[in-house]
């Protein structure tokens, strides 16, 4: 599929890495999934993909009946690419795999981010990869509608070994959907995804990712982001739906002076779903500064909210705020926020909290005449508003819509 | 009418109120002094239905029904609304969205501007109910709710207590709009009884009744502008040393007696 020039070597090391267990999380047993699917037609057209993923899909932020909303759209299912098309200039989506056909830089790129022997994760999106996304934003080129990237998993026991890479040229601004969903059953799948951003020299980018998982899959996704001078990636994470077991720590590698990272989290956790999730962002250049937002909810599952903020140059400024709420059952929250500095003249800061809605807010509404009911609804809501500077507000809306189309769930 | 007879409050096992009666008419604003700790926001708190302040003794009526089982919601919806002297921080929740809980009428972007830009403040909006408020901010907050509510009994605990000269004469304005005290009293709605530890807020909002609390019972009853005269001349001791004075001549109220 691909000719990099490295990639025996890659492969090699994967090879060493294949059984290498990940530092955090459950360990998941490989050779219980199979990572070989069908071959999928491919679609010029999405709006004519079945009707049950597409309604699937929309339920992760995919919208395929009314492409005018997106600049781009990749759809992949199971481990082929079925669409992939651009409406607007400056914009390149395509398969990963076309993608190294046709550049040859993308040796560069290339598990540059990521160390492929990181862990058996990894090593087995190597070892097995049969596609994922390509995005990148032309220098100077700045689009306001997102581009749209789907991972569906439909085939029961499959191990979705993904690699994407985004590029951001410089001066370049885009904002990026991603969707990760299942067809609506609930059968057992493991998704394994690689994620390389570079975000050049003053480039921007958004990227927001909606995780609908089922109460049986596995997830395992694998992302660094580079993001070199005046650059900034903001980036969005919701997981609302059950999960079987799911795992990520993200990571952020400021290298250039000023260059800005924010993650924003809100995660749900139903009885049976075990979460870990954080976010870690290295402060390595002057003046770089991150924000790390987590808002976590468990009505029952466990969750493991981290973050991480290393500052190691000048003038480096970052906070991190965590906050988990236990609605009912016997969920359980542990937030871990991590704080490292390096030097003098570094300013990180943090704060968690974990606990129940105060009763003393849920009085303060219903003296206003709202029912028990209705006032527990508005904190919770409130708990999960996460205002995100620089978001544009069609992208706000539909994060929004995202976390309160699983409201009723909570309550 | 608020007809409040022969009310007895415990907070968990301790009695705070004893025998505490009071009526207020429609129209008319009453104002309840007295020395820190002498319940009179357990006063408050009880008219409006918060749970941990049970009713052992006596019954609360309101507008002709007895309302000592209706729940906090239940009375808000009856018509009874609070001010609180510190509200708690909802984090992500809007003024806005709380303005809009108040609202009895469908919610109107116009209609909940107008009421911001009466309690001056429009730059709130959008900003997370009482979080990093300054005192004035929380009392404006809290009115600007109450206009939106339009209660026919209006509870206001200390409206003027961590408030500056300027934003006292604003808030006794807004008092006045929403007790209607432009109107007749025949013609008014609503009805009033104020927390004030100061007195500074009758420089700004009238009012027919005062009483004295101390120690959980009404001391004495009379002109408020009176009663506060006596206050900042000698102080609360003056009333507790009538009280304790009176007590020792009638029969003495129900303290300390034991919570059934």
């Amino acid at each position: 599929m691909r000719d990099v020039k490295t990639s025996k070597t890659y492969k090699d090391r994967a090879k060493v890495a294949a059984n290498k267990p990940a530092a955090l999380g459950e360990d998941i047993d490989l050779s219980t999934y199979v990572s070989s699917a069908e071959e999928q037609p491919y679609q010029a057209d999405p709006s004519q993909l079945p009707a049950e993923a597409k309604e699937q899909m929309l339920g992760a932020g995919i919208i395929l009946d009314d492409v005018d909303r997106r600049s781009g759209t990749f759809i992949q299912m199971d481990n082929v690419s079925v669409h992939s098309s651009t409406r607007q200039e400056g914009i390149e989506v395509m398969p990963v795999g076309q993608a190294l056909e046709k550049y040859d830089w993308m040796a560069d790129y290339w598990w540059r981010a990521v160390a492929v022997d990181t862990d058996k994760y990894t090593a087995n999106v190597e070892l097995s990869q049969h596609d994922g996304y390509f995005i990148r934003a032309l220098p100077g080129y700045k689009t306001i509608l997102p581009v749209q990237a789907c991972l569906y998993l439909s085939k029961v026991r499959l191990a979705q070994n993904v690699h994407n890479i985004i590029i951001a040229e410089e001066n370049s601004e885009m904002h990026i959907i991603t969707g990760c969903t299942t067809a609506s059953r609930e059968e057992p799948g493991l998704h394994l995804g690689v994620s390389e951003f570079y975000i050049k020299r003053g480039a921007k980018v958004t990227f927001t990712m909606i995780h609908s998982w089922n109460p049986e899959v596995a997830v395992r996704p694998r992302t660094v982001a580079i993001v070199e001078e005046n650059g900034l990636l903001l980036s969005n994470y919701v997981l609302m739906k059950p999960v079987h077991s799911l795992q990520m720590y993200p990571a952020a590698r400021c290298v250039g002076e000023n260059a800005k990272v924010r993650y924003n989290s809100i995660l749900m956790a139903a009885k049976g779903s075990s979460l870990d999730v954080g976010s870690r962002v290295i402060l390595g250049a002057k003046g770089a500064g991150a924000e790390i937002v987590s808002r976590a909810i468990t009505t029952g599952g466990n969750i493991i909210a981290r973050g991480y903020i290393e500052g190691s140059a000048p003038e480096v400024k970052g906070h991190l705020e965590c906050r988990g709420l236990i609605l009912h059952g016997k969920g359980t929250i542990h937030a871990i926020p991590e704080l490292k500095g390096n030097l003098a003249g570094v300013d990180l800061s943090h704060e968690a909290a974990v606990g129940k809605i105060a009763e003393e807010e849920v009085e303060y509404l219903m003296a206003r005449g709202l029912s028990r009911t209705e006032a527990t609804a508005t904190i919770v809501r409130g708990f999960l508003r996460v205002d995100i500077e620089g978001l544009p507000p069609m992208l706000s809306a539909e994060l929004q819509r995202a976390v309160e189309a699983s409201e009723k769930d909570l309550m | 009418m608020l007809k409040i007879k022969n009310l007895a409050v415990a907070v968990g096992d301790k009695e705070i109120l004893h025998d505490v009666s009071l009526t207020i008419r429609r129209g008319e604003t009453h104002v309840l002094f007295g020395p820190n700790g002498s319940g009179k926001t357990t006063l408050l708190a009880t008219i409006m239905g918060f749970p941990k302040y049970r009713v052992i003794r006596g019954s609360i009526s309101f507008k002709g029904k007895d309302i000592t089982g209706l729940s906090l919601d239940e009375r808000a919806r009856f018509g009874i609304g609070m001010s609180f002297q510190r509200p708690p921080v909802v984090r992500g929740v809007e003024t806005r969205d709380m303005v809009a809980a108040c609202l009895k009428e469908p919610e109107s972007e116009e209609t909940i501007n107008k009421l911001a830009s009466r309690t001056n403040l429009a730059d709130f909006l959008h900003r997370e109910i009482n979080y990093g408020f300054s005192g004035g901010e929380i009392k404006r907050s809290e009115m600007m709710q109450l206009m939106a509510q339009k209660p026919e009994l209006a509870l206001l605990d200390e409206p003027e207590s961590g408030v500056d000269l300027e934003n006292i004469a604003l808030i006794g304005k807004l008092i006045n709009e929403l007790l209607e005290k432009d109107c007749l009293i025949v013609n008014r709605k609503c009805m009033g009884l104020i927390i004030t530890h100061t007195g500074h807020i009758l420089d700004y909002v009238n009012a027919r009744t005062g009483y004295v609390m101390c120690d959980g019972v009404i001391g004495c009853e009379g002109d408020p502008h009176e009663i506060l005269a006596v206050v900042r001349e000698k102080g609360y001791e003056e009333c507790i040393r009538c009280l304790m004075k009176r007590r020792g001549m009638m029969s003495r109220p129900e303290v300390n007696k034991e919570v059934p």
